[in-house]
């Protein structure tokens, strides 16, 4: 149906532009198809209703994603029973998770002439492993995760979005990326890639060897 | 070398995530950018964690159902 209304049909365009992405994060914050339908319509609902209160049309993006976090939590809030407060706050500082990082678990300091062992790992990940350890991340992280790195929204779009400080957007960033690989590593090894990365196959990597020649070690 | 905007390793990895989110001042980012142009190592921790960065964004790019578009349209025709 054609509208003369030009709010109408700025956010028609706007919404169904985005509907893709929108849906993208809703699956990852609720991680079940019908909420994430549920919050994509609710989400729409309210950013008609308050329309008037975007007053830059380019940032529709970053105003509409706001909108669908906020919408996320009043709903955990409902049906869980747990305050918004708890679900937003910064979780227990200094997890050890903050250090784990899968590249230091795989990486050979030598060349191997088959490949490294850590591309290696990333050639074998699939998208299922990766969807399973953001899943598993605690809700405050999780968040933040999927904002900046499924979304790609800056620290202060986020910082906004949410109604934190930028250091504490760096922050969950940095702790939730950590607990995420910390979670895949995991998943991986479970899954039985991490045999097949360091595959008995493979050469053995000889303990003395010299480091590669200055040709391959420097870029 | 005696370049005065050199920075370790350490300093280079502490950086690394904002660095890669464009997060980093004009300044900063340089710094990083020759360290991992100068440390293999540090230029093989980026370039891993380059490619998860780009397995992770693709999570994001479901498309969405049918039905929701349905529900959205019947939203958009009461507007």
């Amino acid at each position: 149906m054609k509208s003369n209304n030009p709010d109408r049909e700025f956010f028609e365009q706007a919404v169904t532009g985005l509907l893709d992405r929108l849906y993208g994060a809703a699956l990852r914050l609720s991680r079940n198809r019908d909420d994430a339908e549920d919050l994509v319509a609710e989400t729409v609902a309210k950013a008609w209703a308050s329309l008037a209160g975007l007053h830059d049309r380019q940032s529709f993006r970053p105003w509409v994603f706001r909108i669908l976090t906020n919408t996320y939590f009043s709903a955990r809030r409902k049906h869980v029973e747990t305050s918004l407060e708890a679900l937003a706050t910064e979780p227990g500082e200094d997890g050890e998770e903050s250090a784990f990082s899968i590249f230091e678990q795989l990486h050979q300091p030598f060349l191997l002439w088959w490949g490294t062992p850590e591309q290696e790992f990333l050639n074998r990940v699939l998208r299922e492993h990766l969807t399973r350890a953001l899943d598993a991340l605690p809700e405050a992280f999780r968040v933040v995760v999927v904002l900046a790195e499924l979304e790609g929204f800056s620290y202060p779009e986020i910082a906004h979005m949410l109604d934190v400080p930028v250091g504490t957007v760096r922050s969950r960033l940095s702790r939730g990326r950590a607990q995420l690989q910390q979670m895949l590593w995991q998943i991986a090894e479970e899954a039985g890639l991490m045999a097949r990365t360091r595959s008995p196959a493979a050469p053995v990597i000889d303990p003395d060897a010299q480091p590669a020649d200055k040709h391959h070690e420097q870029r | 070398m005696s370049n005065a905007n050199q920075i370790s390793c350490d300093e280079a990895l502490k950086r690394l995530f904002e660095y890669l989110d464009h997060e980093l001042d004009a300044e900063h980012q340089g710094e990083v950018e020759q360290h991992l142009h100068d440390c293999r190592a540090c230029y093989s921790r980026a370039e891993f964690e380059k490619r998860l960065k780009g397995k992770l964004s693709a999570l994001g790019q479901d498309k969405a159902p049918e039905t929701v578009g349905q529900r959205v349209r019947k939203l958009l025709e009461r507007y």
